[in-house]
């Protein structure tokens, strides 16, 4: 039962921390709710649909095929918290005045929220996959279900808990740095994504070049430890990365700093006059 | 979605296929491994082909050679393993770690 309990927390954490982040930046916009419900949902039915076909998916592209649709949906969520947090230089500063103008500038909020309501669905799907197997198994194998399902519940429900602390923590933050922390956090989080796509895009083969490891800080702290996995997911920790990961996480890094700096010294002037 | 496809497609083209350096075969039965040992010559790439023997499925996952890979009953599974330093690496099925383990030393 501990063992369901630990798998389906870690994925539920991992999942619900991204979830959690996407809240914390959203806040005061307009029928997030329903955007971040949306992803969750079609997050979910996708865990199902990958898990149901993922003998297929496996056997696809000489069996490339996991580490290619990982690598497709992880550069999909990079460039939607890209487009973010740009959309967010742009407008950030406005929302947050409105933010108590309860439905202000609805239409305004809106594509933001499609944005990273893929984000979530994403997220969910990567790390709902591996629950809804894990949780066949555990039915067709068919011994000890009952606990082993109590666990798996267990697990769920602790995993929620988590991530719904780390969204309220992330709210008690001053009104006024709100945007910028989640802004900070958003960003290190594509630039993780990145790195990871990468990776699967090595395991795939599909990428032969800078593949040697950089470094080796396991010693320090272990990818398989629980802060290590929440490194990973929120900001790309990664004990032993390639060269190349570490190129994709810097070049992500500079590609949205660049990119934000462009949008509000575009935006600068026509506030000033 | 449609930009999904086209990301599949035109990674598809850019797959090689399996190297032909030789592919070592490990199959999961009983959520144990065999062998559970492997020996692998040092900064080499290696192919490992992991064949699910049991009705459910495993997820292969090592965070020292950093793999993760689920692996449905019945199925197999092609991991390609980039150069390793000499050292023992740690695998194991994320489903059943209990049971589910083994090493590979390069050297």
């Amino acid at each position: 039962m501990l063992g369901a309990l630990i798998i389906v927390f870690r994925e539920v954490v991992e999942a619900g921390l991204v979830v959690g982040i996407v809240l914390a930046a959203t806040r005061g916009i307009a029928g997030r709710s329903w955007w971040v419900s949306l992803g969750i949902l079609c997050g979910v039915l996708g865990a199902g649909v990958v898990a149901a076909f993922a003998g297929a998916i496996s056997n696809a592209f000489a069996g490339s095929g996991q580490e290619l649709l990982n690598a497709a949906v992880l550069i999909i969520a990079v460039v939607s918290l890209t487009g973010h947090n740009v959309w967010m230089a742009e407008h950030g500063r406005e929302l947050a005045a409105n933010m108590r103008k309860v439905g202000s500038e609805v239409s305004e909020g809106q594509k933001p929220l499609a944005v990273l309501a893929i984000v979530v669905f994403v997220a969910v799907m990567r790390e709902g996959s591996e629950v809804v197997l894990f949780l066949y198994g555990i039915v067709v194998a068919g011994t000890d279900t009952a606990s082993l399902l109590t666990g798996g519940l267990l697990g769920l429900a602790a995993g929620g808990a988590l991530s719904a602390l780390s969204y309220y923590g992330l709210l008690a933050l001053p009104m006024r740095y709100i945007f910028s922390v989640t802004g900070a956090l958003l960003t290190l989080l594509a630039a993780g994504m990145a790195a990871q796509a990468v990776h699967f895009l090595q395991m795939a083969g599909v990428i032969n070049v800078f593949q040697n490891k950089l470094w080796d800080t396991s010693w320090l702290l272990s990818d398989s430890s629980i802060l290590g996995r929440m490194l990973h997911v929120l900001v790309g920790y990664d004990d032993r990365p390639t060269e190349l990961q570490v190129i994709a996480y810097a070049a992500t890094l500079a590609i949205i700093l660049v990119l934000i700096r462009m949008a509000r010294s575009e935006r600068q002037p026509r506030t000033a006059s | 979605m449609r930009t999904l496809i086209g990301l599949f497609a035109l990674l598809a083209v850019f797959a090689p296929a399996a190297n032909a350096a030789e592919e070592i075969a490990i199959t999961i039965k009983d959520h144990k491994f065999s062998p559970d040992e492997i020996h692998v010559p040092a900064k080499q790439a290696v192919t490992l082909r992991v064949t699910n023997a049991d009705a459910t499925p495993e997820e292969f996952e090592s965070h020292d050679f950093d793999v993760e890979k689920v692996i449905i009953g019945g199925q197999s599974a092609v991991i390609r393993l980039q150069p390793l330093d000499a050292g023992p690496y740690r695998f194991y099925g994320e489903y059943h770690e209990d049971t589910a383990q083994g090493v590979i030393v390069a050297e």
